[in-house]
Formats: structure tokens, C-alpha cells, sequence
């Protein structure tokens, strides 16, 4: 599914912030991506969701060497990922509807099926009465929320959340981790990236613990979820 | 349908826009006059061309004022209507000549007091080869001085200013189309950075170069017509109020010998089609800049 093999990264002429990087995920597997701040938790993701290159090494994805695919297959290798921005990245002239159907929609797929599909996630994550406001008008919980329903909307292959539940409440986080655990149950490869320790260590999933730029994978403490 | 159509990016918000139907309506205004000068100076040529072809003009010396030498005239008519090919030989009474004159010594002026050349007007079988130079000649012998004119020359320097006109006003319409694919180019480049996030979100969630790029496209489709439908509202008052000022004389008499503001009505529908043509060039360029903007990204 993801395979980084020695992935160094580097923006501009600054410092390596990734070295040497090798990891492989299998399709199917859970893994938090844990780090403290400036470790390179959001570069890594973003190396993985296509938005940035290594400076050196190797990334596959989906069994295809990112290095050597055409560009015009790379929009069809971003469909199958679904991605939860640290910062939301909502689009805010449009409502939460339309936010939410944004990948539908540049994916072309029929304004019927999109009603039905977005109205039924919206109100599975406590916004069936918000469909219409704007991302401006909702609180940060609620953002969030909209953002990872255009996230798992179309049933990504990959999820890749940074931070997800940095802006709810426990109840709802935990909430939130639940719709994550049932996507992965249903065959979604999810890696998580968060700070909040207490969080990881509720569920019974591997790391990728990121410190100085290097990676460790860690095993999951074996607890039962909560 | 392209008026409502729904965009991810909120174009019709920003200011990156806001002067670009303006400018669009500027350019169409001066490509629109650039082009119906250019119609009715082919028309008017076309015309003279086709009123000239199998015409000649004789002029024979002007006697002394108030004199009317009418030997002459009559000598001049029995050698052009004895040769062959000539169909009709009319001379030019003096209100014809008046007529003629009247655009530049006005209509209260006597002719008759004048000494005047006396002008025939002479029509030929189109298809005949008629010996001119012989037929000078033989005029010359008869009425010493008397000249006969095909109007070639006249109408090939007639032809090279038109041919002139036709090229400014082409370089005109290039330079005038040239400005509005700057301005298009600008203005999308400023959409582009000012909806940079968006642009990244819609990239990354999969969208490709092409449903991006057609966001900015279908707004400067829209842009463009609008602006150019305004471009050309204003070209055809400006033209309507010229054609009218040249039918009720408020040009001064030297504008009198302009030709008529007319072209056929064919012709005229390439000037409608301006807004249509600014608007799909404008669409054309916003497409181009995004997908070259968008080869940045990885």
C-alpha cells in the first residue's frame, strides 16, 4: 500500500527536517504517526498525500513508484486518498454540503448520488441540521467534523488525518476515532498523526514515531480500545 | 447556461476581475470601429471598382469663361461613337457638372461663368478590347488637348489606400486583441494567488488540471462577453451617430466626399460576433495560464 525507502526531505536549501526514512504499511493496518512538534509528523503526511517530493529515496504508493508516474495519472492516485488537514482547509464561500462533495464532485460522479451520499455522512457526524452553513458560521469541532467527512467521503483506499481530533472534546473524539476504526474495518488504511499520547495509547494500533527527523515504528501496547 | 454555472472558486468575490470586463469592452469598442472603417472603405471601393469598370472619362481643354465650345464636344462624340465597342457617349450638362463641383465651390455657384474642362462620360463593352491609345490619339488630333482617362491610375491609388487602411485597422484589431490576452493573463494570474488554497485543496483531493482550469475559464467566458457586449453597444452608437451625421450634412463639406457609411449587412455580423470572439479568447487564455500554473504543482 505505502512503501518510503531511505525518503530524505529537505524544503528549499534548509536542513534535511527527514532522513533516511523506510517504512512499509500494509492494506488494511491502523498506525498513529506520533512526534513532538517539528518532527516532521505534517511533512511525512505530506510527502504521503502527494503534496510535496523527497529530496531523495524512494516512495510507492498503491504499487506504483511515485518518481516515475506520469503526471496525469497522479490525480487518479489522490482519489483513493483521503486526507484530514491540520488546519481544516475548508473552503468557506461554500457550505458544508459542498465541501463535503467536493471530491464527488471534481471525481464527476452524479449530483443524485452525491445528495444522498454527503447528506447521509453529514448526518451521521451531528450535522444533518448544518448542511447549509458556511464554514465561517461553524464551530471549530463542527470544521473539523465537515473535514474529515470530505475526507472518508469517497471511501479512500488510504486515510492520512493530522491532528483529527485536536479541536474536539474527548466524547467526540473518541467518536471520531470510532468512524475511523469502522473505515479501517471495512479495509480503509488509516495513519493518524497526532501529539496526544493518552489517545494512542487507548487503542491497540502500531506508531511511526518520528524524532529527529527519523523514524521508529512502535508496537501497539496492546490494550483493548476504549 | 454559462452565466449560472456553480464554481468551487469564488472568482466573482475578488477583485481580480473586477476592471477585466471593462477593459474587454474598451478593446472591443476600438477593434469594432477599427473594423467597420475597414467594411465600409471595401465597400466603398468595391463600388467605385464596379461603377468605373467600362467607363472612360474625355476631357477636353476648358474654352475661355462663359464661351461653350460646342464643335469640340460634337467632334469628340462622332469619333467615340463611330468606334467599336463603344456603347454610349454622354457629355456632362452643365448641373451634372455643378453637381460635381458642389462639394467644394458649394451649390450657389455659377458654373457657367467659369472656364471649365468639358467632360464626357463614355461606356464601353465590358468584355471588348478597345484600342485606348489609338482612341486618344485620334481625340488628340481632333480636339487639341483633349485627354481620355480609364480612371486606372485613379483607382489603383485608390485600391494601395484602402489596401493601407485595411492594414492599420488590422494592426489595430492585433494590438487591440494582443492588450485584452495581457490583461485576461493578469487577471487570472492575480485569481490564481489570491485562491492559491483552494486551488492546492482542489488538487489535492484528486481534481485534475483541466476541472481547475475550467473554474477560471467559464469566469473569463463570462467576463469576456460581457464586456465585449458593452464594447460593442457603445461601437454601434458611435457608428449610428456617424452614419447619421453623414446623412443630414452636420460633417463639414469636405466630409461630404467620404463614402457612405455602409457594408453589407453579412459583413456586418462579423462585428456582433466581436463580444463572442473576445469572450472565447479570454477563455482560451485563462485555460492556457492555469494549466501552466498548474504544471508547478507536483
Amino acid at each position: 500500500m505505502v512503501r518510503f525507502e531511505n525518503v530524505g526531505m529537505r524544503y528549499g536549501a534548509g536542513p534535511e527536517i527527514l532522513r533516511d526514512i523506510t517504512f512499509r504499511l500494509e492494506p488494511g493496518s491502523f498506525h498513529f504517526l506520533t512526534g513532538s512538534s517539528g518532527a516532521g509528523k505534517s511533512s511525512l503526511l505530506k510527502l504521503m498525500y502527494l503534496a510535496e517530493r523527497p529530496s531523495r529515496g524512494l516512495i510507492s504508493l498503491f504499487d506504483r513508484e511515485i518518481a516515475t508516474t506520469p503526471r496525469r495519472d497522479m490525480p487518479g492516485l489522490r482519489r483513493k486518498i483521503g486526507v484530514v488537514f491540520q488546519d481544516f482547509r475548508l473552503i468557506d464561500h461554500l457550505s458544508a454540503f459542498d465541501n463535503a462533495a467536493l471530491p464527488l464532485r471534481v471525481a464527476g460522479v452524479d449530483e443524485a448520488q452525491i445528495k444522498e451520499h454527503v447528506t447521509e455522512l453529514l448526518s451521521w457526524v451531528g450535522l444533518g441540521d448544518r448542511l447549509n452553513a458556511k464554514p465561517p458560521t461553524l464551530s471549530g469541532g463542527q470544521q473539523q467534523r465537515v473535514a474529515i467527512a470530505r475526507a472518508v467521503i469517497r471511501r479512500p483506499s488510504l486515510l492520512l488525518a493530522d491532528e483529527p481530533t485536536g479541536n474536539v472534546d474527548e466524547d467526540l473524539a473518541l467518536r471520531l476515532m470510532r468512524l475511523f476504526e469502522e473505515l479501517n474495518k471495512l479495509g480503509t488504511t488509516l495513519v493518524i498523526a497526532t501529539h496526544n499520547q493518552s489517545l494512542v495509547g487507548r487503542f491497540d494500533h502500531p506508531s511511526l514515531h518520528l524524532s529527529n527527523g527519523e523514524l521508529r515504528v512502535e508496537r501497539a501496547p496492546n490494550r483493548s480500545p476504549a | 447556461m454559462i452565466f449560472r454555472a456553480r464554481l468551487d472558486l469564488p472568482l466573482e468575490r475578488d477583485g481580480s476581475g473586477r476592471f477585466l470586463p471593462w477593459i474587454v469592452a474598451l478593446m472591443v469598442y476600438l477593434a469594432s470601429l477599427a473594423l467597420a472603417g475597414t467594411l465600409v472603405v471595401r465597400d466603398a471601393v468595391m463600388r467605385w471598382d464596379r461603377g468605373l469598370s467600362g467607363t472612360l472619362t474625355v476631357e477636353l481643354p476648358a474654352a475661355s469663361a462663359g464661351i461653350r465650345d460646342d464643335g469640340a464636344v460634337a467632334s469628340a462624340l462622332r469619333i467615340l461613337r463611330s468606334t467599336p465597342g463603344v456603347v454610349r457617349a454622354d457629355p456632362f450638362d452643365a448641373e451634372r457638372t455643378a453637381e460635381l463641383l458642389a462639394p467644394w465651390l458649394g451649390t450657389n455657384v455659377d458654373t457657367a461663368d467659369l472656364p471649365l474642362p468639358r467632360l464626357i462620360d463614355v461606356q464601353i463593352e465590358p468584355h471588348l478590347e478597345v484600342d485606348l491609345g489609338a482612341l486618344a490619339q485620334q481625340l488628340a488630333a481632333a480636339v487639341p488637348g483633349a485627354q481620355l482617362d480609364d480612371h486606372r491610375r485613379w483607382l489603383s491609388r485608390v485600391l494601395r489606400a484602402a489596401l493601407a487602411i485595411e492594414i492599420v485597422a488590422g494592426v489595430i484589431v492585433a494590438l487591440v486583441g494582443l492588450a485584452a490576452v495581457t490583461a485576461v493573463i493578469f487577471a487570472t494570474r492575480t485569481g490564481l494567488a489570491v485562491h492559491q488554497g483552494i486551488v492546492e485543496v482542489l488538487h489535492l483531493i484528486g481534481a485534475r488540471d483541466g476541472y481547475i482550469a475550467r473554474q477560471f475559464e467559464q469566469h473569463a467566458l463570462r467576463l469576456g462577453i460581457k464586456g465585449g457586449l458593452v464594447g460593442l453597444v457603445l461601437a454601434i452608437v458611435t457608428i449610428a451617430g456617424m452614419a447619421a451625421a453623414t446623412r443630414v450634412g452636420a460633417l463639414d463639406d469636405a466630409a461630404r466626399v467620404l463614402p457612405a457609411l455602409r457594408a453589407p449587412a453579412i459583413e456586418w455580423v462579423l462585428l456582433v460576433l466581436l463580444p463572442l470572439a473576445a469572450g472565447l479568447i479570454a477563455m482560451l487564455t485563462a485555460r492556457i495560464t492555469v494549466l501552466r500554473a498548474l504544471k508547478r504543482l507536483p
